[in-house]
């Protein structure tokens, strides 16, 4: 599949103010995050927003949306709410998962968003048994799968991408490259020169590849992908470059520990998506320095009230420990 | 490793700057990238490596930051690791291979870190399984497992790893399969493993208080089971509990309990009982896992009240100076 960026059809400013509403939100955590209020890990995907933005822009909200353990910003992308997202790190009972799941399990089911969890590769068959439903019954819908660089590693990747290739299931494997898994960098764990998507091709699915700071590009890739998968034509794997600016885990940059170099990171740094779009559409006039001071504002403020609504929810009764286990049996 | 050449140790990260919370720190530095590697997210296959390289001698060590992720492995693990020996009569060569499994607990770390499945483990003929309490039993049970000829999984505690205590020199080895009594008491029997007889032990004041002497056995192998050792207890104090890291359903103290029963009922001098989480998966809020875990002032109240006493658990409860949810003062997240 070749990309297209004629740049015609493409929301732009719907994609910038994406962007920068999950810059913020995560920003924010990260800034909050050593007053010990949330109190559980949080992986924070600053630096990797277009993918996110881009994608859940592309999907439409009938669309249906698994992901792992970094998974905020595919979460509110897809149309998650952001007050029950925060919530959740805080562990309250106003939470998305009301406290059981925290930041690494979120579900929004009326947003498509049909839950994320945090073993790698975990919901990668998942998302394949949406993606069967949804062929079963001839639904337009697709099933988008968010992932990173090392679940590709895992057996059930394969095995999961070999069924919705002989089945044709409509599918949308996205993997975002982020180059590392915890402090791996690919070159231990994947054969110098491999390029994922090329691999994957040779699986019998249609696999692309594009520059994930790039968010029109991604929403143009995505968009052909959906557009083909709808079409009856199979699965698509799409693997996006990307970087992450923090740590793995929590709030703190950690490139003092050595796994990358800081050289890399500033290079990486230099060419942070959300700032080298929002530079291209104030040059190309898409958005005026009094519409984006709109735009931050209104983002601020949502930002704000999240977190406002997360801080005043109530904790979850402890006996609220002990629900939910099956259905049919809460309140017993 | 310095014993053993053939000693490879391999895991996710255990050659990053982090070095698995420290345990493999100076590893490669000492042993060379070719004996200390990381290696790709691929638990199932690494362990199916793992065994083959045993088969042809090496000894393999391998490491999980959490017990959880090690479940993607369970097919090579109770198909071929457990079953080797067995089904080619004898005849095959040796998996030795060892697997730390590392147990989450608090700061949010729920429902898919968190897990204490040794029972599941311990259900597999064919394994063993080890669960080390103190420093000088982690080091003694490491070598134990390392030189063993058999597969065996190493659970250790997260929550144990600040623990400090007297450090056997050398080639120092605990024994699979033998208990420790580590209180000796006449009273009743607790018999515990891992973290909980760290909490067991800060239970015994307030019992000793109240009157109460408690013998207390930590298990630290949980396959083999050393049944001897807790029979033999049990049948000096007439009264067990049986307190264990996981939830109660087909636990390890499930087998302990049942096993006093069906050994030495005649001189139980009450019912059995178990301790143990509750039988649900592990939330996330700390709302929600406050009071989740039992702790030192449960196990009191639970000894003495198998003894129609009460116990005031008071200053146990007043010693805690950090919150439930983390292992000390010391830990702000985000592990
Ligand atoms: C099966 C399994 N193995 C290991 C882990 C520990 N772990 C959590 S996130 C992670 C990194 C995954 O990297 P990648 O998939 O590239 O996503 P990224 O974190 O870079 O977004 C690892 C190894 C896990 N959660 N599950």
């Amino acid at each position: 599949m070749t990309p297209t960026v004629s740049g015609q059809d493409v929301p732009r400013e719907a994609l910038l103010r994406s962007m920068k509403r999950l810059r913020r939100l995560e920003e924010a955590i990260a800034e909050r995050y050593p007053e010990g209020r949330m109190r559980c890990p949080v992986h924070l995907s600053i630096g990797q927003e277009a993918v996110s933005a881009a994608v859940g822009l592309a999907l439409h909200p009938e669309d249906l949306a698994v992901s792992g353990h970094r998974a905020h910003t595919h979460y509110l992308a897809k149309g998650g709410s952001m007050p029950r997202l925060v919530a959740e790190i805080y562990g309250k009972q106003s939470g998305c998962s009301r406290g059981k799941g925290g930041s690494m399990h979120l579900v929004d089911e009326a947003a498509g968003f049909k839950g994320s969890t945090a073993i790698v590769g975990g919901t990668i068959p998942v998302g394949t048994g949406l993606g069967l439903s949804l062929a079963t019954r001839g639904s337009p819908q697709v099933a988008c799968v968010f992932f990173g660089d090392a679940a590709v590693e895992e057996g059930v990747f394969f095995e999961s991408v070999n069924f919705a290739a002989i089945r044709r299931l409509p599918v949308l494997y996205l993997c975002e490259n982020n180059f590392y898994s915890v402090y791996s960098p690919l070159r231990v764990r994947q054969p110098e020169g491999r390029r994922i998507h090329e691999m994957v091709a040779g699986l019998g699915l249609s696999a692309a590849y594009g520059d994930g700071n790039d968010p029109e590009l991604v929403y143009q890739m995505t968009g052909d992908a959906l557009a083909s998968i709808r079409s009856g034509a199979g699965p698509v794997f799409l693997e996006f470059t990307t970087y992450r600016y923090r740590e793995h885990c929590g709030p703190n940059f950690d490139n003092d520990l050595g796994y990358r170099t800081e050289a890399e990171f500033l290079e990486r740094r230099s060419a942070d998506p959300v700032e080298t779009y929002e530079m291209r559409l104030l040059e190309s006039g898409v958005v005026t320095r009094e519409s984006l001071a709109t735009m931050d504002a209104a983002i601020a403020a949502e930002v704000a009230d999240a977190f406002a609504f997360a801080e005043a929810s109530p904790f979850p009764d402890r006996s609220e420990a002990f629900s939910d286990l099956y259905v049919g049996e809460d309140g017993a | 490793m310095e014993i053993d050449e053939r000693i490879l140790c391999f895991g996710l990260g255990v050659d990053d700057p982090k070095r698995i919370f420290g345990t493999t720190a100076g590893l490669v530095e000492r042993f060379g990238p070719r004996r200390v590697f990381d290696m790709p997210t691929s638990e199932a296959a690494m362990t199916g490596v793992a065994i083959g390289a045993s088969l042809d001698g090496a000894r393999c060590l391998m490491t999980h930051q959490r017990l959880d992720f090690f479940l993607l492995t369970l097919d090579q693990i109770v198909n071929n690791a457990a079953k080797w020996r067995y089904m080619f009569g004898g005849q095959a060569a040796p998996v030795r291979i060892v697997v730390r499994l590392i147990l989450g607990r608090g700061w949010g770390q729920g429902p898919t870190h968190s897990q204490n499945l040794q029972a599941w483990f311990a259900h597999i003929p064919g394994l063993k399984v080890v669960m080390p309490a103190s420093p000088a039993d982690a080091k003694g049970l490491l070598l134990s497992a390392l030189f063993d000829d058999n597969p065996v999984l190493f659970l250790e505690h997260r929550w144990l790893h600040q623990m400090q205590g007297e450090l056997p020199e050398g080639d120092h080895r605990v024994p699979i399969g033998k208990a420790a009594v580590v209180a000796e008491g006449s009273d009743l029997t607790i018999v515990t493993m891992s973290s909980m007889t760290v909490e067991t032990l800060h239970a015994l004041p307030a019992l000793q208080e109240a009157g109460i002497s408690a013998e207390v056995i930590d298990l630290r192998s949980i396959r083999p089971l050393d049944l001897d050792t807790v029979l033999a207890s049990v049948r000096k104090t007439g009264r067990l509990l049986a307190v264990d890291t996981a939830s109660p359903v087909c636990s390890v103290a499930s087998e302990i309990v049942a096993t006093a029963a069906c050994e030495c009922f005649d001189r139980l001098e009450g019912p059995p009982r178990r301790l143990a989480l509750p039988d649900f998966p592990v939330p996330t809020s700390p709302a929600l896992t406050d009071g989740f875990y039992p702790r030192a002032e449960q196990i009191a109240v639970a000894a003495a009240g198998m003894l129609g006493r009460t116990v005031d658990v008071a200053e146990i409860v007043a010693s805690r100076t950090s919150p439930h949810d983390v292992p000390g003062d010391w830990f702000k997240g985000p592990f």
